[in-house]
């Protein structure tokens, strides 16, 4: 086992097995997408409130539990390339801050075109909003960093302790809507006692929840894949891999 | 239930598709752009060889 992981943590081997992953992982993602939206916009029921407006769960959800999760899993993988100079950790890192922002953006603005027939409103500065939109700058501000410091080992040093600083705002998103009562509602799923939702609902919900995992999994190897050619392109390994094509 | 009626959305049918047309622009664009990263990438790494065996 830990010989794999050894082994995993080289970037050539990283690069081949991630070449390997890609295809089957996108395969499952787009199966279990497929059967989220065919659940979620034909077979779930109107919701007794809202009508059929509360379709637009199924994404914004979804976005919006990975706009967190990617968040800790690049300020994971951050840490783990400080503490232990780990390059592919480092790659990890900064290949999920573009991803993250993208489902930050798509969770903010979901939300908002919900929030136009729900609450008569595209915005408001209630809690969770507004520290949702924090995460956005977060990441921008990752990216931006990681682009401005030229030598990218130094690079992925600074936006990693950026990013660690950032975990701050995780806590603040997800207990925002219990410890600020505003427009926004509280958590219907993630409580614990038995979720007060509809399992016609549950159901399409999770499948989503898991597609978006799956996709961001695809996405996150892709572009590691990338980063990973462009920080070893003087390695014998990438020279022979390029001077065949 | 009609396409009509499901296209509606009960009245909601702007809301809801706009939300799921952004979702497919955010996730196509996710994808699309590593693989013109990786293309460009490649490109110019065979052009760099091409070039450094030309000079032996």
């Amino acid at each position: 086992m830990l010989v794999f992981f050894h082994k995993l943590a080289s970037p050539k081997h990283f690069y081949r097995l991630a070449g390997i992953w890609i295809p089957w992982l996108a395969v499952i993602c787009a199966g279990f997408m497929l059967t989220g939206l065919y659940q979620g916009l034909l077979v779930a029921p109107p919701d007794y409130q809202q009508g059929e407006s509360y379709r637009i769960m199924f994404i914004h959800v979804p976005a919006a539990w990975m706009s967190m999760f990617v968040y800790v899993v690049m300020a994971g993988a951050g840490a783990i390339g400080l503490i232990w100079h780990m390059k592919l950790a480092e790659i990890v890192a900064i290949s999920s801050a573009p991803i993250g922002a993208s489902f930050t953006f798509l969770a903010l603005v979901t939300g908002s075109i919900w929030g136009k027939p729900m609450w008569g409103t595209w915005w408001v500065w209630d809690a969770r909003l507004t520290s949702e939109l924090i995460l956005l700058f977060l990441y921008l501000g990752v990216i931006a960093l990681y682009n401005a410091v030229d030598d990218k080992r130094t690079a992925a040093r600074a936006t990693s302790i950026l990013a660690l600083v950032g975990v701050v705002n995780i806590p603040i998103i997800h207990y925002s809507v219990e410890w600020w009562n505003t427009l926004h509602q509280g958590p219907t799923v993630t409580k614990f006692d038995t979720p007060s939702i509809d399992i016609r609902m549950l159901i399409p919900l999770l499948l989503m929840a898991v597609a978006f995992k799956l996709f961001y999994a695809v996405v996150v190897l892709m572009r590691s894949r990338c980063e990973v050619l462009q920080r070893e392109r003087n390695t014998q390994w990438v020279r022979e891999l390029t001077g065949d094509s | 239930m009609t396409l009509s009626e499901f296209l509606n959305m009960g009245g909601y049918g702007f809301y809801v598709w706009t939300s799921y047309g952004i979702a497919l622009v955010v996730l196509v664009a996710n994808i699309v752009a590593p693989m013109k990263m990786r293309r460009k990438l490649l490109a110019d790494l065979a052009r760099r060889e091409r070039r450094a065996r030309k000079k032996q």
